[in-house]
């Protein structure tokens, strides 16, 4: 596929039609364009996300003490690695890939074929980490109270500053309160499974233990979240009327609840990106293996899924460095 | 196709590769070092970086710097756009470039006027 670029002297010539003035196929130019304007939607989605945090700039969740899991290390105060981890796996599919665009220049089937490969892994087990990231995010590890403003109150040791679970200070108070089942009273409609404590027990377990604190959402000049003293936590305390555990679209345990949602939203979007273009890529992987590209001629198409998987790598990026960086 | 005219150099020509595969992977270490540097600060977070620079802390400007210069090797040599013609080059980057700081910047101020009001008005927001 040389570009006839003919060697007329006249540059009217050269949009006259019959060759290709910017020297790209139409269909790569048209997956260009596609990511110019996929890259602007996450764009949006980013900057919303902006908008919300320096709205609430003096509140908004540290990501450090939101994600802090890494496989196999229970308990184990690990910000970051997790991520990074996963950046790196997204960085070096992306490699593979080129790798694989490489090898179609040159018309190597069987080096494409296994850099192809290589790609959907590197893909699947990102794809998979996310998934892990969210189970943990929705799970939630502390639990914390809601007030009727929205507000979180977190607990901590008010002497090391450590996070304390509901569970390590709840008291067990019994009560007739249980789930209520859709085949149960008049009206047909179920609820969503209660906290494991209803908020009596969680308060009264707050008032028997003198050592603890509430951790509130406001952060302080230095960047951390401020620890009321004893006297203010349990002012605090009678504004609670909701036990949160873990994370959705409606509470959200670790903070600002605009938080959680954007972290389902963007990541999710990401996620679902990574997905399609696992798809995408193993399509072509059995294109690949069947010779289709090798009768055509050229591995173009390799190369025009390579540019949507480069994007996904890119905006990753991006992602990376606004929710868990900065 | 035309990858007999790729651009075999990176930092300006600083530094030149002997083929396209060797140049993939000189990339990838560039981005590798970059993503250590970024996670060993994001842990870190030395105290003599969080002064404040244009209304954000400095250590956050040197992340989305860091960011830029990645997407960037990711464009240029993973995607290919050194080796795109001049006027689709432009036509690519353009838009985005102009838009995104754009964009950026109208939501930032208007975010950040919308917590000046916040604090500074009578409204309690936890009732």
């Amino acid at each position: 596929m040389e570009v006839n670029v003919s060697n007329t002297t006249e540059e009217t010539n050269v949009w006259g039609g019959g060759n290709k003035p910017l020297n790209a196929s139409y269909g790569k130019m048209m997956m260009w364009f596609f990511i110019v304007s996929d890259a602007l939607t996450f764009t949006g989605f980013l900057v919303a996300y902006g908008f919300s945090r320096f709205k609430n700039i003096d509140s908004w969740p540290i990501a450090d003490e939101v994600f802090t899991h890494f496989p196999f290390l229970h308990g184990i105060d690990a910000p970051m690695y997790y991520v990074a981890l996963m950046t790196f796996i997204l960085i070096f599919s992306s490699v593979t890939m080129v790798l694989a665009v490489d090898a179609g220049h040159h018309m190597n089937k069987a080096k494409v074929t296994f850099y192809m490969l290589l790609t959907i892994i590197g893909g699947a087990i990102f794809v998979g980490s996310q998934a892990w990231e969210w189970k943990n995010f929705i799970k939630g590890e502390y639990g914390a109270l809601e007030t009727k403003g929205g507000q979180i109150l977190q607990f901590v040791d008010s002497e090391t500053g450590k996070r304390v679970a509901l569970a390590d200070f709840a008291v067990e108070i019994d009560s007739p309160r249980e789930t209520h089942q859709e085949s149960n009273g008049i009206w047909f409609v179920g609820e969503t499974t209660l906290p494991s404590y209803s908020l009596e027990e969680v308060t009264t377990g707050f008032k028997s233990h003198a050592n603890l604190a509430i951790k509130s959402e406001k952060i302080d000049e230095s960047g951390h979240k401020i620890i009321l003293s004893r006297e203010e936590s349990l002012l605090q305390l009678e504004g609670a009327i909701n036990v949160v555990e873990g994370a959705n679209l409606i509470h959200n345990e670790y903070g600002n609840r605009l938080f959680a949602d954007f972290f389902f939203f963007i990541t999710g979007f990401h996620g679902f990106h990574v997905l399609s273009g696992v798809v995408i890529n193993i399509i072509i992987f059995f294109n690949v293996i069947m010779g289709t590209y090798e009768k055509r001629g050229h591995y173009e198409m390799v190369e025009k899924v390579g540019l949507y998987w480069h994007f996904v790598d890119l905006v990753w990026v991006f992602v990376f460095t606004f929710f868990y960086l900065v | 196709m035309a990858h007999d005219t790729e651009n075999l150099a990176i930092f300006r020509g600083l530094l030149k590769f002997k083929s396209n595969v060797q140049k993939i992977w000189g990339v990838l270490i560039f981005l590798s070092i970059v993503t250590t540097i970024e996670v060993v600060l994001g842990i870190v977070k030395p105290q003599s970086l969080m002064g404040m620079f244009l209304g954000m802390k400095l250590l956050n400007w040197i992340f989305i710097i860091l960011t830029i210069v990645k997407a960037y090797y990711i464009a240029w040599d993973f995607m290919h756009i050194r080796d795109e013609k001049s006027g689709f080059k432009g036509s690519i980057v353009l838009p985005l470039v102009i838009l995104i700081p754009y964009l950026s910047w109208i939501l930032l101020v208007e975010a950040d006027y919308i917590f000046e009001v916040m604090r500074t008005g009578f409204v309690s927001w936890n009732f």
